[in-house]
């Protein structure tokens, strides 16, 4: 007989935690925070009867070097956190990314600097898409817009860090985080590696495996350096993601991502209701970024009109991608605020007027 | 006879293998070379480790965890596998390691900087959580790697770069005590303190980490074992000096021998 597809009512974080433990997550360690509890709390509940390790570790810096030694020792392994535990865990993931080591690390972005706010925010943008910890390093970011999309990048997420020895950013937001929404779990295949280069043991017809962010000789460190490079072009070329809707015709375009592109894509449905020819660019990755797609956008758009939750970052981008063929606006909110999409059609139009 | 005639090979001729053997470097020590001082005990803990993980014949079965210091290196001399941790995050790294093999012997090799400073809370929630591994602490009361800072563990009115009038205790705090605060912790199994200036005192350490590798195939708890080491260079002090120092000082603070010892019957299905 055919499987039905698993098909449930459930908060973004939980059904995060229900993705990882159906992708065959075999630890996570993690510390609670606002708005990302439920992950350690679905997982510790479910943990007795399903095959996996989640503990609670001391606090972030303890979580991330847990994750660290994990996927040394070739666990499937994931951390998740908020804005401020996002923060303590940079040094790990700067480590993490030297060490070429694949995990999936979770930011269900809050209002910031600071304590912040608990309320949704994408103020981490720029933590999460130019470095974050030291050094010269990328993460992969994954940016779902749905509670369905958070389900589906665990599973993608885990896929790409194994295929590319590199950690996995999955950058939310406590609105997707917290709301509750339809999800559908489809039987997968679940694909895991060989890791031949994990700290299990010395078996006698190996070399000993070892296991560091150390390279002390700088010939030596810029040659993990370039190595790290090579990898990056390489998730450039094959990784970049995003979503069009209605750009064929669109004079104007939105780019949005996140929250900030369910909000946009309103947006979109209220301009073309008063003839305005608009449409969204939502990036599913942020890095590696849609330059591309951008810059051939602007030959045949108007104007570009960026919406954040934030004071204006990965405008940034969108400038860098369209390279001043157009004008770039932003409108954003902040500090745990969502504007309607009536606001962010008014502002629009405003921007639209100046073209 | 002499230590040189001890020490010298009856006959050593190609081909004929019956000289004496007094000491061979174990199989587990790579021959990469140490980039320790001389005298450092730090070399010395490493014979130690790399003869016990021989005798124990657990080679294909260990993951150490390295720190940020002098033993930084730690990884180039034992050929076993290794992870190198961030400072102070050595526990949690071979938490992670060690939950996910459980059936592989893990340890950490830690100096006084990286465990009782940087590291406190990791070290504390890693005995309490009572993580089935051992904490190798190697305490000289001084940051060596960086070249002779005030440490934690630094003595009393000790002279270092950053405590040049010597530790006053009133404004820089007290030397702690590593294994007296974590020996009431639940989940401490075996809490040692030993040394390795003298040859006794090298043999009780080596007894001292094959019981931390041991106790682990009981599952009971964390094995905490504190070695009080030298720092020649940076004590300023002639190897010799720097082990009367030892003896003289620091042995007064920080008094050898075991702090927390399992129970027979803890240590009953303890298969030899």
């Amino acid at each position: 007989m055919e499987q039905k597809d698993d098909i449930r009512l459930m908060k973004g974080n939980e059904a995060m935690a229900e993705a990882a433990i159906q992708a065959g997550m075999d630890a996570y360690f993690g510390y609670p925070i606002t708005p990302q509890s439920e992950v350690l709390e679905y997982l510790t509940r479910e943990m007795p009867n399903r095959n996996f390790l989640a503990l609670q570790a001391e606090s972030e810096v303890a979580s991330i070097n847990m994750v660290y030694g994990a996927a040394g020792a070739g666990a499937r392994v994931m951390t998740s956190s908020s804005s401020p535990g996002w923060s303590l865990m940079q040094e790990g993931v700067s480590y993490i990314a030297s060490a070429q080591l694949p995990c999936l690390l979770v930011n269900v972005n809050r209002g910031g600097p600071g304590l912040g706010t608990i309320q949704p925010s994408q103020g981490d943008y720029f933590q999460a898409t130019k470095g974050g910890g030291h050094g010269d390093y990328r993460l992969l970011v994954l940016a779902p817009n749905s509670v369905q999309e958070m389900a589906d990048f665990v599973f993608l997420g885990f896929e790409l860090a194994d295929k590319y020895r590199t950690p996995v950013l999955m950058l939310s937001d406590g609105a997707i985080g917290q709301m509750m929404e339809r999800v559908i779990f489809h039987k997968r295949e679940i694909k895991k590696i060989d890791k031949p280069w994990a700290t299990t043991g010395k078996p006698k017809d190996r070399e000993r495996n070892i296991i560091t962010s150390l390279f002390i000789q700088p010939e030596k460190m810029e040659k993990v350096n370039l190595e790290l490079m090579k990898k990056y072009e390489e998730i450039e070329k094959n990784e970049v993601r995003y979503e069009e809707i209605m750009t064929e015709d669109a004079e104007y375009i939105i780019v949005a991502y996140g929250l900030s592109a369910r909000i946009s894509h309103k947006v979109v449905i209220l301009a073309r209701e008063k003839g305005i020819k608009l449409g969204l660019l939502r990036p599913i990755t942020l890095w590696p970024y849609p330059s591309e797609v951008l810059n051939k956008l602007a030959d045949r758009v108007k104007g570009m009109f960026v919406v954040e939750l934030n004071a204006g970052q990965m405008i940034e981008d969108v400038r860098l991608a369209v390279n001043g063929k157009i004008k770039v606006a932003h409108y954003g909110r902040m500090g745990g605020i969502i504007p309607s999409p009536e606001e962010v059609e008014e502002h629009f139009e405003k921007f639209i007027k100046t073209l | 006879m002499d230590n040189k005639e001890l020490i010298t090979p009856q006959c050593l001729v190609e081909g004929d293998e019956t000289y004496d053997l007094v000491y061979e470097k174990s199989y587990v020590m790579t021959d990469t070379r140490l980039h320790y001082c001389p005298g450092c005990g730090h070399s010395t803990a490493h014979q130690i480790l790399a003869e016990v993980i021989q005798e124990l014949g657990i080679q294909e079965n260990v993951v150490g965890i390295a720190p940020v210091g002098c033993s930084v290196f730690a990884y180039d001399y034992l050929h076993i596998d290794w992870q190198e941790a961030a400072h102070g995050r050595a526990t949690a790294v071979a938490t992670g390691v060690k939950r996910c093999l459980p059936d592989k012997y893990v340890f950490t090799y830690q100096g006084d900087g990286d465990l009782a400073a940087i590291g406190t809370g990791e070290t504390i929630h890693c005995v309490n959580r009572g993580e089935n591994i051992m904490i190798i602490f190697i305490n000289n009361g001084v940051y060596g790697m960086t070249s002779g800072q005030m440490a934690p563990t630094s003595l009393e009115g000790m002279k270092t770069t950053t405590s040049p009038y010597g530790r006053n205790v009133h404004t820089m705090g007290y030397p702690i005590r590593v294994s007296e605060l974590i020996a009431p912790l639940p989940g401490a199994f075996y809490v040692t303190r030993q040394s390795v200036h003298t040859p006794n005192a090298v043999r009780k350490t080596k007894k001292a980490i094959t019981n931390g590798f041991e106790y682990q195939k009981l599952g009971k708890g964390t094995s905490f074992i504190e070695i009080i080491s030298n720092c020649p260079s940076n004590w300023k002090m002639t190897p010799a000096q720097a082990n009367q120092f030892i003896e003289n000082e620091m042995l007064k603070y920080y008094p050898v021998g075991d702090i927390k010892v399992p129970s027979k019957e803890d240590l009953k299905d303890l298969v030899k």
